[in-house]
């Protein structure tokens, strides 16, 4: 290495030179192409593993390398053509002269099309629209469906989107009644309500919020505290159904509509939303529950999760289906969606809450001590301290099972329940649309929509998760 | 070096352990500690790692249970009744080696729980004295970061804050400096002795024995289990009786 003769010292190998001062700042340069910009990504993402020709072996890995990207560029360039051709390109999108399937023939099927033609017929699509959506629900009611749409994803949006005021009061209002309100929207509510339930409910209800009063005031012996703590939203919760059904019965002028003609994406959003609103809670209880160390609690828990995990939801279903008439009395209507939902609940409920239950090992045990030592309850720490940091650790798992329940509500169709895979398989029976692309273009069209709520939800879970993430 | 102003209390007993046993399992891990403190002293508790020093003191806010023996904390017994739990856990504050603060809280709402939950004091009070306390611990203008963006030093400070924001009778720290890097020990050893020149009554456990010989009335020696030695610190350190006690501080006094 060439040595300049300068009066500034330089450090460098020469084992003489070990004493070194820097008297004047090296340069602070901007970084090379490679590292920053469009050329960066480039290099850093596709040529990084093609540049090096030092060997022969570093040769043949460079071509290699760069005949895979290659390959694999064209592949996902042909496919996505493909993709885009057969839906957007080559589709019929009308029909004008009502010719129904024949719209969507070649020539040697009988219709106008060329030989070979292959791309989505939309006009099926369009003609079918309102049974994949709505299912058998009466076309001119179908404002409800729409309004509760519209209600329920303004309020959603209201309380996701951060800078909105008041978004606490409007996540009560939807989390307690809004599903009465779509309840009576969707249904029509009205049928009475039994008066012996309703009154039931409110009294354990009442008598559980007297406990905890009464607890609260330090009015009852110490060995009730843990009991005080949950007494009180479990007697918010009674007074809740109480009022539920008490709400859902009154009848509200609109016209009933029976459960078995909703269908269509309006049965996935009910089922999905129902069990993930519902298992998130009861998901939290049997996690704690489990980890608990009184007995009861904490076998209960372990049975009911290990009993729910270890039956299909197909099996879930049709036991949901088959086996809750035969506890009920003699006439009475259970309804068929009610007890899927029930079912589909308390199967994810326990998905959920072994997904909370690593997010709670996953606390370090000094944050416990830390709660303990300042003479937090148990109820205290749990929800101050330790579940918001568990529910943030595990946020990736609860929203994959979240994704995975809307997924798996498809299952429905095993009990008569047509959901949004359902109707459009049922409308593929339809001789008058009976073409080559029918069913490509039905399946596309079911695809489509799944995948934009879940990437949805998956992107709002990464969302959420940047948010949350403040340097720990 | 600071006056060691001793505004000790005899007849006030914050602290009293009587014949007290505790077993992990199998093993003997405290065996026969009687201890008393009163209002005012400054305890240092020292030994070598697994000789149950932590447990000591674990078990005067029930982190830890004892088997035998009565402990009781500002007049108030410690057994299975979980009223006496949560009033001794009211009056006693602690400090972790590891901060333990609350990742997911800004540096004043981690200040302002304890007070707020356990205390019920309304939220303006209540961040009046975490303000206050933060003041003391010189990092006012950290209130609204996170623990993650603080160094070591101040993550303990705001620990000491934490816990005084209780206004606790009697404060246990639990080797408080053994996780800082050495530049940041001596601001949480000053903030110990601010602590201490008020009249606080605490019991330490640490290594730091520049801080013992400054601020303790008394230091324990501590092996297996076992109180072997107690002194005020001069005679503690000059002086030692037991063999094993002079084995120790040769071991941490000798380089």
């Amino acid at each position: 290495m060439t040595k300049k003769e300068k009066k500034i010292v330089r450090p460098g190998p020469d084992s003489h030179n070990l004493c070194f001062v820097r008297d004047e700042d090296a340069p602070i340069l901007p970084a090379p192409p490679s590292e920053v910009g469009v050329t960066g990504w480039l290099y850093h993402n596709i040529f990084q593993s093609m540049n090096d020709f030092s060997s022969i072996q570093s040769c043949i890995k460079s071509i290699l390398a760069a005949f895979f990207t290659l390959f694999v560029f064209y592949f996902f360039v042909t496919q996505l053509y493909g993709f885009v051709d057969f839906a957007l390109i080559s589709a019929v999108w009308s029909d004008p002269e009502g010719l129904k399937r024949q719209a969507c023939w070649t020539l040697e099927q009988g219709g106008s099309l060329p030989d070979g033609w292959h791309g989505a017929c939309w006009p099926y699509i369009i003609a079918k629209a309102k049974f994949i959506m709505y299912g058998a629900y009466p076309g001119g009611e179908l404002w409800r469906v729409n309004l509760t749409y519209l209600i329920g994803g303004s309020m959603l949006a209201w309380v996701l989107i951060e800078p909105l005021p008041f978004r606490k009061l409007v996540g009560f209002v939807l989390l307690v009644f809004y599903p009465m309100f779509a309840t009576v929207m969707l249904s029509g509510g009205g049928g009475g309500f039994s008066t012996t339930v309703v009154g039931v409910s409110t009294l354990l209800g009442l008598s559980l919020l007297t406990i905890s009063r009464l607890g609260k005031r330090g009015e009852l012996p110490k060995i009730f505290s843990d009991i005080v703590a949950i007494s009180g939203t479990a007697g918010w919760a009674l007074i809740f159904i109480a009022a539920f059904i008490v709400v859902t019965g009154f009848d509200s002028g609109l016209i009933n509509v029976d459960t078995r003609d909703w269908g269509g994406l309006l049965i996935t959003l009910v089922v999905a939303t129902t069990a993930i609103v519902a298992s998130l809670p009861l998901g939290i209880l049997l996690a704690l529950g489990r980890r608990s160390e009184m007995p009861i609690a904490r076998s209960l828990s372990i049975i009911f999760i290990e009993f729910w995990r270890g039956v299909p939801l197909i099996t879930v279903l049709f036991m949901a289906s088959v086996m809750i008439p035969l506890f009920m009395p003699e006439g009475v209507n259970f309804d068929s969606l009610l007890r899927a939902l029930i079912g589909v609940t308390l199967w994810q409920s326990a998905y959920m809450a072994e997904v909370i239950r690593g997010g709670l090992q996953a606390i370090d045990k000094g944050q416990y001590e830390a709660a303990d030592s300042m003479g937090l309850t148990y109820w205290q720490s749990m929800r101050l301290i330790i579940l918001p940091q568990a529910l943030k650790h595990v946020l990736p798992g609860i929203v994959n099972t979240v994704i995975s329940v809307f997924k798996d509500t498809s299952l429905v169709s095993i009990v008569g329940i047509f959901d949004l895979l359902g109707a459009t398989q049922s409308t593929l029976a339809d001789a008058a649309w009976s073409t080559p692309v029918q069913s490509p273009t039905g399946y596309l069209v079911v695809a489509s929509i799944f995948f934009v709520f879940c990437f949805g939800m998956s992107r709002y879970s990464m969302h959420l998760e940047r948010k949350l993430n403040r340097g720990h | 070096m600071a006056q060691k102003n001793n505004k000790v209390s005899p007849d006030e007993v914050v602290v009293s352990m009587d014949q007290v046993n505790k077993w992990f399992g199998q093993f003997h891990v405290l065996r026969d500690i009687n201890l008393q403190v009163n209002r005012g002293e400054r305890i240092v508790i020292c030994g070598p790692s697994g000789s149950g020093k932590s447990t000591l003191i674990r078990c005067l806010n029930r982190l830890e249970e004892h088997q035998q023996g009565n402990i009781s904390v500002h007049g108030i017994e410690l057994n299975n009744d979980v009223k006496n739990i949560d009033e001794i856990r009211r009056e006693v504050g602690m400090v972790f080696q590891h901060f333990n603060l609350f990742p997911h809280l800004s540096i004043l709402e981690n200040c302002m729980l304890a007070p707020v939950w356990v205390r019920k004091t309304p939220r303006v009070e209540a961040e009046e004295t975490a303000m206050h306390f933060l003041h003391r611990v010189k990092i006012p203008e950290q209130a609204h970061k996170y623990p993650g963006q603080l160094s070591g030093g101040q993550q303990q400070r705001v620990a000491i804050a934490r816990a005084l924001c209780m206004q606790p009778q009697l404060m246990l720290f639990d080797e408080p400096t053994s996780a800082l890097d050495p530049e940041m020990i001596k601001e949480v050893l000053d903030t110990m002795v601010e602590l201490a020149e008020d009249g606080m009554t605490m019991i330490c456990v640490t290594h730091e024995m520049g801080f013992a010989r400054k601020v303790a009335n008394r230091v324990i020696f501590m092996d297996e289990g076992q109180i072997i030695e107690q002194n005020e610190p001069e005679a503690f350190f000059n002086n030692p009786q037991s063999d094993r006690t002079k084995l120790f501080l040769s071991q941490i006094l000798g380089h």
